[in-house]
């Protein structure tokens, strides 16, 4: 049914030049801004960054081709080169200075970049002016010319739907994977070893790379070019496309773009006409409609089409995985050494040189009341957080002090105590991200689909920790679905498929039932049973009581005891703690 | 250059920089209060200049019959949201509390407008317009979506904008207007000749943020739009409802723009999409502040009036490249400043 | 004497798909302190948000005889609760004064006039705030600054002040201090649900307790009777082990 779907939205791609000339023009224009689109849905929808610039960037591609083929007669496929690497030095320049700071930087410095650059093409006269550049030459391959609008308009989509095959097929790998985890913040992505700074950096320099495509592909189409089409304003439409297509989906760029095109000469044609006045009154009925679509439909136009699609097939897995595997330690050998670690958060010190070990093998717990500092020290020692005083050792290796993607590589693996999943991914797929470091296929070859070997392995070995953990039913399912313990538990079997040699449970049970309790219970004993070293930090004292082999209690900051089970349940000063002793 | 034109470039970088002052801190209260990026400022400008030259020649602005419009579908959303929560008993009531402020503003208005009233009337009853029209924006565009990601209330701005542009064609035409000066006095001090106008602009944007410097440092209703700005949460525990704050913010932010608008109607045409670049200058200013401080922003807002009228003497075709661009070294200065700032959602 | 302040019916809070709190019935009777304890993690938190209204929740919540269960969270401190959060949730970056003001807020919209009084009287209870009034609250101590929130909720006047965890973090010595105080309030006529996870101290200062396990109430009595029950120790460090099988679906 999607096949079919996919078929039909091909052959009318390719019958609108049996159309009159009219709508092979909107067609085109539909495929360029498409590709723009494309780029935004990756940005904003996918990654949660945005950015107004996208009509600056496609005007960079136009202007650069125009200049190049027309006053120093450059040949149109050299001057493409030129603008790409021009489009990518802005996107890395633009990127650099505002991606580290997130939130509204990214398009405050893309809105001002556009207006410079569009003003700029309007004022220097080596670009024409307000008049623009004229006797843009024609594309041609092999001396074959495409002048003929239709030809034109299949060339167009061409490169259109190989943009749009490329994302998906981005999307539905490893990298593709970690850029979908952007969007709830770079700790999980970074935990698993991926750089959410390079991930971001990426998507950005990608979506622009489209646009000054399209603006290439523009110019040659019309022939000339001059400012006003791509000016600020065009940019906000494009961001107006996705959402109103639907931001979440490639294909709402396919909706959005048509919709947008279409609506925008419709409204041109009969406001004036209906108002007794010139000018651009379909703004109005574009910002009106955004904000209904915000208020009413926040996913897009596409979020309701999908609902009559069918789900999308299982992703195909292979049957063996031969990932390469960490030899992991002696069981009893010392794992993880916390060597006098403190914390200060300005006057105020969270974590006072609190030091323990962990032998390979065993279960240890961190517990304390509330405030004690134990979710502080967690982060210390996956390095989430900077240490102020003392170190962190795996094996002989010492590990604070590098970031937490840098930890990842060494063997160490989290979950998080709100769980961090991508809820519209299906379990499968969120359990592939652990996987993260053990391959390393590049953006290219996932964008070209050449990683379907590795991608096989990845989710035969994802499959294999979901059947270790007890999930293998809910496999395709997405993660949102499923109650929170479960959820849990799907943390760690990402957290395993990194094939980790110590793993960090930061309050597991915290908002479980009780049977969900009593099964999670079961799920870390079949894991020290295997060899699995695991440090819990966890309040809940029934659970972690018949539980773990050795106890760390903290308590303001410092380490109150540590110690047997039995040891710590009859320790005076524990009992204080917990129970008060005003 | 001599001495003259500099004289003359700075005292138009004072006039610009007061204005992006007062707009800089429209945006910074806005984005505190909240969490919108309100980049249609600008058209709470273009309309304070455009509704007073729509008074003077005795018409009923366009503006008039927006507050009309919105305050009804204020009205209807209100009795909607009661009825989905289950209040309908509150209807009545709730429609004729959201009905009653736009129907007076725009009643006192189409009953004033043809009046000829004195400057001074005219402005005030273009003040009471187009500040009515903040709230109004805030409770029809963004009280719904008040919950949403940053990104998307500022695509919701971002369409506020394309909305309240076109409308300004719509009510205002093509035509750009300049406002009568208050005053038509000139000081000659040696070479400098200052204007009475600029004389208002100063006067009145620094007796302004004085004005707002009180309000936010000694009542009780900026102190609670503070609160809600630092913290959210411990504002809603205290009483300050996160609407009341956000129609308090919008309010304030619509009466500084449509100041703004009134002071520099009479010495620069405004057109009904000059907003928008005077909104993104004020905005550009706000960054400067890391749309946090305003000090810093003050500071960023003179940098930006300064750079716009040097630059203009210099390069005056490329006037605004050289404001916009100025954004690049400024963000990279914040970059490099805040390393560990980083936002999650 | 026992007139009802507080009455939680058959509540239920709801994370997703996780009940947080499960049929959870509680009251709080005019002029007494109420305790909720109960071991970490057990939906303490999330009872006390529930009944402010931060979280939204299916059940009767009434208060003075009124069904408040509609109200915005910021109507029900009009109606005169008011919660302390573990959070403090205090104004770090206003002054101590500043704080305390804002905590009359829905008064001076009332017009009230009492608002200087009720300010002295904060600072005559915590003479501490009087000397750092002009400080920002953010360069507060610990205990200082639960001394501010609880002056900041006093400043609202209300009829029913919740609290949670107001113990968390702080030394012994100032935890003492900060009990103290609270059982001091009783005299102001305020009535007190408090949240406690130091359940010892909790059980001396309040007269009634409810026990909370896993959003269940799993005991409440009289809190003498509630500091002696051995049952409560075990719930607390787990010593039921295998023998407590408590199922429910």
């Amino acid at each position: 049914m999607r096949r079919v779907g996919l078929i039909v939205f091909l052959a009318l791609v390719a019958m609108i030049p049996l159309c009159p000339p009219f709508y092979v023009t909107m067609g085109s224009y539909i495929g360029l801004y498409t590709m723009v689109a494309l780029g935004l849905v990756l940005l904003t929808g996918v990654t949660g960054l945005t950015s107004f610039g996208q009509a600056a960037f496609m005007g960079l591609g136009a202007y650069t081709t125009a200049v190049l083929t027309t006053t120093l007669s450059w040949s149109p496929w050299l001057a493409l080169v030129i603008a790409l690497l021009l489009t990518i030095g802005v996107a890395l320049v633009l990127g650099a200075i505002t991606l580290r700071m997130g939130g509204h930087y990214l398009p405050l410095a893309t809105i001002a970049w556009g207006i410079s650059l569009f003003f700029l093409f309007g004022s220097l006269p080596e670009l024409g002016g307000q008049t623009g550049l004229s006797d843009i030459p024609a594309l041609a391959i092999a001396g074959v010319e495409f002048r003929d609008e239709r030809i034109y308009y299949y060339l167009i989509w061409l490169v259109c739907l190989v943009a749009m095959w490329g994302t998906v097929n981005l999307l539905d790998s490893r990298e593709g994977r970690a850029i979908r985890a952007l969007k709830g913040g770079l700790s999980m992505a970074e935990a698993f070893g991926a750089s959410g700074l390079r991930l971001k950096m990426v998507v950005f320099v990608y979506s622009a790379i489209l646009a000054c495509l399209a603006g290439w592909l523009y110019a040659h189409m019309q022939r000339f070019v001059n400012p006003s089409p791509f000016g600020v304003n065009t940019g906000i439409e494009f961001l107006f496309m996705i959402t109103i297509g639907g931001a979440g989906s490639i294909w709402g760029s396919v909706v959005g773009a048509t919709l947008i095109t279409f609506l925008k000469t419709a409204l041109q044609g009969i406001l004036p006409k209906l108002i007794g006045q010139t000018g651009n009154f379909e703004t109005i009925v574009f910002g009106v409609m955004i904000i209904l679509v915000l208020q009413w439909m926040r996913g897009g136009i596409w979020v309701f089409f999908e609902r009559f699609l069918p789900s999308k097939p299982n992703k195909a897995i292979g049957d063996t995985s031969d990932l390469p595997m960490r030899t992991q330690p002696q069981r009893g050998e010392p794992l993880l050494r916390v060597d006098g670690i403190r914390k200060e958060f300005g006057g105020l010190v969270a974590v006072k040189n609190v030091s323990f070990d962990v032998c390979a093998g065993e279960i240890v717990g961190l517990i304390g009341p509330n405030g004690a500092g134990k979710s502080t020290t967690f982060n210390l020692i996956s390095g989430e957080l900077p240490r102020t005083d003392g170190n962190v050792y795996l094996g002989t290796e010492k590990i604070s002090g590098l970031r937490p993607s840098k930890i990842a590589r060494r063997g160490l693996s989290r979950t998080f105590q709100h769980v961090k999943l991508i809820p519209g991914m299906t379990v499968i797929e969120n359990v592939m991200i652990g996987a993260y470091l053990r391959t390393s296929e590049g953006f290219f070859s996932a964008g070209l689909r050449l990683n379907r070997t590795i991608e096989k392995k990845v989710g035969a070995e994802a499959a294999k920790q979901l059947k270790r953990v007890g999930l293998e039913e809910s496999m395709y399912v997405p993660a949102g679905s499923l109650p929170l313990g479960k959820q849990r538990i799907v943390e760690i079997a990402r957290a395993l498929c990194s094939d980790p040699i110590l793993l960090l449970l930061d309050e597991p049970a915290a908002g479980l039932r009780y049977k969900e309790k009593q099964e999670l219970a079961r799920l870390l004993e079949q894991l020290r049973g295997e060899g699995m070293t695991v440090l819990i930090v966890e309040h809940d004292m029934e659970f972690l009581m018949n539980l773990v082999d050795r106890i760390v209690v903290m308590e303001f900051g410092r380490k109150l005891a540590e110690g047997l089970p039995h040891e710590i349940r009859s320790n005076p000063e524990v009992l204080e703690a917990y129970l008060g002793g005003v | 250059m001599d001495s003259s034109i500099f004289l003359l470039l700075a005292q138009d970088a004072l006039t610009n920089g007061a204005i992006y002052i007062l707009l800089a801190m429209a945006t910074i209260l806005i984005f505190g209060v909240t969490r919108i990026t309100f980049l249609p400022q600008g058209e709470f400008v273009s309309y304070g200049a455009l509704t007073l030259a729509t008074l003077q020649m005795g018409k009923v602005p366009g503006t008039v019959w927006l507050v009309l419009v919105l305050g009804v579908v204020a009205a209807i959303m209100e009795a909607f949201r009661l009825q989905r929560a289950g209040l309908s008993r509150e209807i009545p009531v709730a429609v004729v509390k959201t009905l009653i402020p736009p129907l007076v503003v725009s009643g006192i208005g189409y009953v004033c407008a043809p009046l000829n009233l004195n400057l001074g009337l005219q402005v005030l009853l273009t003040i009471m317009i187009v500040t009515m029209l903040g709230p109004l924006v805030y409770r029809v565009a963004f009280r719904p979506i008040a919950d949403a990601s940053i990104l998307n209330l500022l695509i919701a701005a971002v369409a506020v904008h394309f909305a309240l542009v076109g409308l300004g064609l719509l009510f205002f035409g093509a035509e750009g207007v300049r406002t009568p000066a208050f005053s038509e006095a000139q000081i000659n001090l040696g070479v400098l000749t200052i204007t009475g106008q600029s004389i208002w602009i100063y006067v009145t944007s620094i007796a302004f943020i004085g004005l707002l410097a009180y309000f936010f440092g000694r009542t009780m209703y900026g102190k609670a739009l503070r609160a809600v700005a630092f913290n959210r949460n411990g504002a809603r525990l205290v009483g300050i409802s996160p609407s009341l704050a956000g129609t308090l913010a919008f309010a304030l932010a619509a009466l500084i723009g449509c100041l703004s608008g009134i002071l520099i109607g009479p010495i620069t045409t405004i057109y009904y999409d000059s907003g928008f670049l005077i909104g993104l200058k004020g905005f550009v200013s706000a960054i400067v502040g890391g749309m946090a401080s305003y000090p810093l922003a003050a500071g960023g807002a003179l940098l930006v009036g300064f750079s716009e009228s040097f630059s203009s003497f210099w390069l005056s075709a490329y006037k605004d490249v050289v404001v916009f661009t100025m954004i690049i070294p400024v963000l990279l200065w914040l970059s490099l400043r805040s390393v560990h700032f980083e936002e999650e959602e | 004497m026992s007139e009802r302040l507080l009455a939680v019916r058959d509540l239920n809070v709801r994370y997703g798909k996780v009940e947080a709190i499960y049929q959870a019935s509680i009251s709080v009777d005019k002029g007494t302190i109420v305790s909720v304890i109960g071991p970490n993690g057990a939906g303490k938190t999330t009872l006390l948000n529930a009944i402010m209204g931060v979280l939204p929740s299916k059940g009767g919540i009434e208060f003075c005889g009124t069904d408040i269960g509609r109200l915005t969270t910021e109507q029900r401190v009009t109606k005169g609760m008011c919660l302390v959060p573990e959070s403090r949730e205090l104004f770090a970056q206003m002054s101590v004064s500043d704080n305390l003001e804002l905590g009359a807020f829905t008064r001076y919209r009332r017009r009230d006039k009492g608002i200087k009084r009720s300010l002295d009287e904060v600072y005559e209870l915590f003479p501490r705030l009087l000397e750092r009034r002009t400080q920002l609250a953010g360069s507060l101590s610990g205990g200082e600054r639960q001394m501010l929130a609880l002056g900041r909720a006093l400043m609202s006047k209300p009829t029913l002040l919740m609290l949670d965890e107001p113990s968390l973090g702080l030394a012994p010595l100032i935890v003492k201090e900060i009990l103290q105080n609270i059982s001091n309030l009783r005299s102001t006529g305020v009535s007190i649900l408090l949240i406690e996870q130091n359940a010892r101290a909790a059980l001396q200062i309040s007269d009634y307790g409810y026990v909370l396990e896993n959003g269940d109430i799993a005991m409440e009595g009289a809190s003498k009777d509630l500091a002696n029950d051995p049952k409560v120790i075990e719930s607390y460090l787990g010593m039921g082990g295998a023998g407590q099988e408590k199922e429910r679906q």
